[in-house]
């Protein structure tokens, strides 16, 4: 019964992660259609530079920002200047950003080295905080499960209850008609890129403190996140959050009660809900 | 006009000049391959096997049996398969002469059985120390100039018995042929001894979040024998750190490596005082191993704090390479016979103490007990508890009733 309980906090808490990194994705891939597999790279730019921020100014919640805005703005400029002229040629876009994360995991491979960093947590959120049945758990990991509803909450109400949001659906919707009546697209969707860029490099600084940041995770988050936004449907941002809860509770579930199949138990998810549904739990016909 | 004329045809001259030069030298030099991993979860591990390379052959001064050494890099990502296709990469398209690596236990296993298709050229393993590789159907051209996994825990059992108390402990490892053959090695001590391992789980390689291998841990305990690779272990450390657990920790060989012990995070207060053991140990008091420290940080001021163990393993093999090529004076003829029976019969006085080979090509060599400690620069580092000396891959038992015994697994040995 406890290991249970734990395992099961343990994929709730795994999910919010899993959701942070996604919601960027689902944003960027799901509703714009831009396909960026540079994704994990910008979570590595994002955790690094938060990690220079950190050590520069020993603030947690700077690093934060400061990874968000990295993140944001190496995204923006990938965008501008690669991916918008290509909108609609999936196979170049796909090329171009596989090429880049090469070329990122090198350069920060030459920057930071190889060894492992974390980040020092403020005394408050570091250690365990009493529970009932299991004894403890890690008060970082409490925090994760609220950020991600956070990251939820504002993400909806941008894209249902804004003008900016409109924009945006209007934008994936027809792109051209949007232009006609005046609205500046390029810039549009490089902002909602931007956005999408923040969120991920926001998740590398949370999820470097909860686990922590090494070259090759890059691949490791692109996987994740495309596994979460495929199963969940492409765009529906409901369904990146119940995709990533079924990813991560499958493998906490899985690492605590059968580990040597832990691996491909989410793979075995993604391929029984295509099965199922071929868009996805929540997802809709392009 | 003219000048122009002649300018070009200067050109062609110096470029066909150039050519034919650098086609007499190819054929003179001796071509090495080193596969380390730059790629995956052991990116630390490969830029340390890299430098290990480069510190011994700039020592050299990329020459040996009088002949100049050609060095070509290739980087695999720790998994078996992958290692393959550089190892057939360098052989094949590269003609490397000599293969050095690679990092990993799985690797290990399939470049050895690469090298029974390859009989004329020499394999050296660099850091890869699953038991099997030597133990089990060896190839006639692969040598492994490091102490296996098992080896590497040699009076590691005992110690924490004896000096620590333990009883009953509970094993966390990667579920892969490194970590099985390295909780064997402590495991045929400490169950020697009347010790029970009673809970061992098995995590996936590449796991990141160990949260719940951690809630599996059984209270009664005395002490957690953990063995991951490279920067994962870093993860259990931290996630260990803050679920509260409170049972000590005993460290398989990765675990307190320089590449963990070097690495930032507030993991770092929890290790101090933990024991585990190695082929070599950064604390070791010895005039030969400082001045090899002295070296490395003088040559590598972005490196690490002291030599890593993987740093080492690729030295010593790159050393050996060098020396046997010295020995036989750069002569590789009749498809390298000369050249692979002076390996065997190599001895060789390294940092860390006297390798020699055993009939398997497998090393014979010193090994370290430490306990974790801080310098006073603030740095980690192992300091040395005990030196076992000469350990050899059946860890001192007649080799028909140790092979007997069957290769690691999950299941092999228990003791519960």
């Amino acid at each position: 019964m406890k290991l249970l309980l734990l395992a099961s906090l343990n994929g709730i808490t795994l999910a919010a992660l899993y959701f942070i990194v996604a919601s960027g994705f689902t944003l960027i891939f799901g509703m714009m259609r831009v396909v960026n597999l540079a994704h994990g790279s910008l979570y590595l730019i994002g955790a690094y530079l938060g990690h220079d921020v950190a050590a520069l100014s020993g603030s947690f919640p700077l690093a934060l920002a400061g990874g968000a805005l990295g993140a944001a703005l190496v995204g923006m400029a990938i965008h501008y200047f690669l991916l918008d002229r290509y909108q609609g040629d999936d196979l170049r876009q796909a090329l171009v950003t596989i090429g880049l994360s090469i070329i990122a995991a090198d350069l920060l491979l030459a920057r930071y080295g190889g060894l492992s960093y974390q980040f020092e947590l403020p005394e408050m959120f570091y250690g365990s905080m009493p529970m009932p049945i299991v004894g403890g758990y890690p008060i970082f990991r409490i925090v994760l499960i609220g950020l991600a509803i956070a990251v939820y909450l504002a993400l909806w109400l941008l894209v249902q209850r804004t003008r900016f949001g409109i924009m945006i659906r209007a934008g994936v919707d027809d792109r051209h008609m949007l232009g006609a009546i005046g609205v500046n697209v390029p810039l549009i969707s490089t902002l909602v890129f931007g956005l999408g860029a923040a969120l991920v490099g926001f998740a590398g600084v949370v999820g470097s403190s909860a686990l922590s940041i090494a070259p090759g995770e890059d691949a490791r988050y692109l996987l994740s996140s495309l596994v979460v936004v495929i199963v969940g449907g492409m765009g529906s941002l409901p369904g990146a959050a119940i995709g990533a809860l079924l990813i991560g509770l499958a493998e906490q579930i899985g690492l605590a009660y059968f580990p040597t199949y832990s691996i491909i138990l989410s793979f075995v998810i993604m391929v029984a809900v295509l099965a199922w549904r071929p868009y996805g739990l929540l997802g809709r016909p392009a | 006009m003219l000048s122009r004329k002649l300018r070009c045809l200067a050109l062609v001259a110096g470029i066909t000049a150039g050519f034919s030069i650098s086609v007499s030298a190819q054929s003179t030099n001796i071509r090495i391959g080193g596969l380390a991993t730059l790629d995956g979860p052991f990116v630390a591990l490969g830029q340390e096997a890299f430098r290990a390379m480069e510190m011994a052959f700039e020592e050299a001064n990329y020459t040996a049996g009088g002949r100049k050494i050609d060095w070509i890099k290739e980087s695999s990502d720790g998994r078996p398969d992958v290692a393959l296709t550089k190892a057939r990469k360098l052989i094949e398209q590269d003609k490397v002469d000599i293969l050095i690596g690679p990092m990993s236990g799985g690797e290990g296993l399939a470049i050895k059985e690469y090298a029974k298709t390859a009989p004329t050229k020499t394999f050296v393993n660099g850091f890869s120390a699953a038991q099997e590789t030597t133990l089990v159907s060896p190839a006639a051209n692969f040598f492994r100039f490091g102490a296996d996994g098992a080896q590497w825990q040699a009076g590691l059992g005992n110690y924490v018995y004896d000096t620590k108390g333990y009883r009953n402990v509970a094993v966390v490892a990667g579920d892969y042929s490194f970590g099985y053959t390295q909780v064997l090695g402590f495991m045929s001590e400490f169950c020697a001894k009347g010790g029970k391992v009673i809970e061992k789980i098995w995590v996936p390689n590449g796991t990141k979040d160990f949260s719940s291998a951690i809630a599996r841990i059984p209270n009664k305990a005395d002490a957690v024998y953990i063995m991951m690779g490279g920067a994962d272990s870093i993860n259990f450390l931290t996630q260990y750190d803050q679920s509260g657990a409170k049972q000590p920790l005993i460290l398989g060989s990765n675990v307190s490596d320089q590449t963990v012990l070097s690495a930032k995070g507030p993991f770092q207060r929890r290790l101090v005082g933990l024991p585990s053991a190695h082929m070599v140990a950064d604390g070791i008091e010895d005039a030969v191993y400082k001045d090899y420290v002295a070296k490395y940080k003088k040559r590598f001021p972005d490196g690490l704090s002291s030599p890593s163990a993987p740093f080492y393993g690729y030295y010593v093999a790159t050393k050996a390479v060098l020396a046997g090529l010295n020995q036989v004076a750069g002569d590789l003829s009749g498809d390298q016979a000369k050249f692979r029976a002076a390996l065997s019969k190599l001895r060789l006085d390294m940092p860390a103490g006297q390798v020699s080979l055993d009939e398997n090509r497998q090393a014979i060599a010193n090994i370290y007990v430490t306990e974790v400690a801080r310098a006073p620069d603030g740095s980690l580092y192992n300091k040395v508890v005990k030196v076992i000396p000469n350990v050899n891959q059946t860890l001192g038992q007649p080799r028909e009733a140790f092979v007997a015994r069957g290769v690691p697994s999950r299941d092999n040995p228990s003791c519960p």
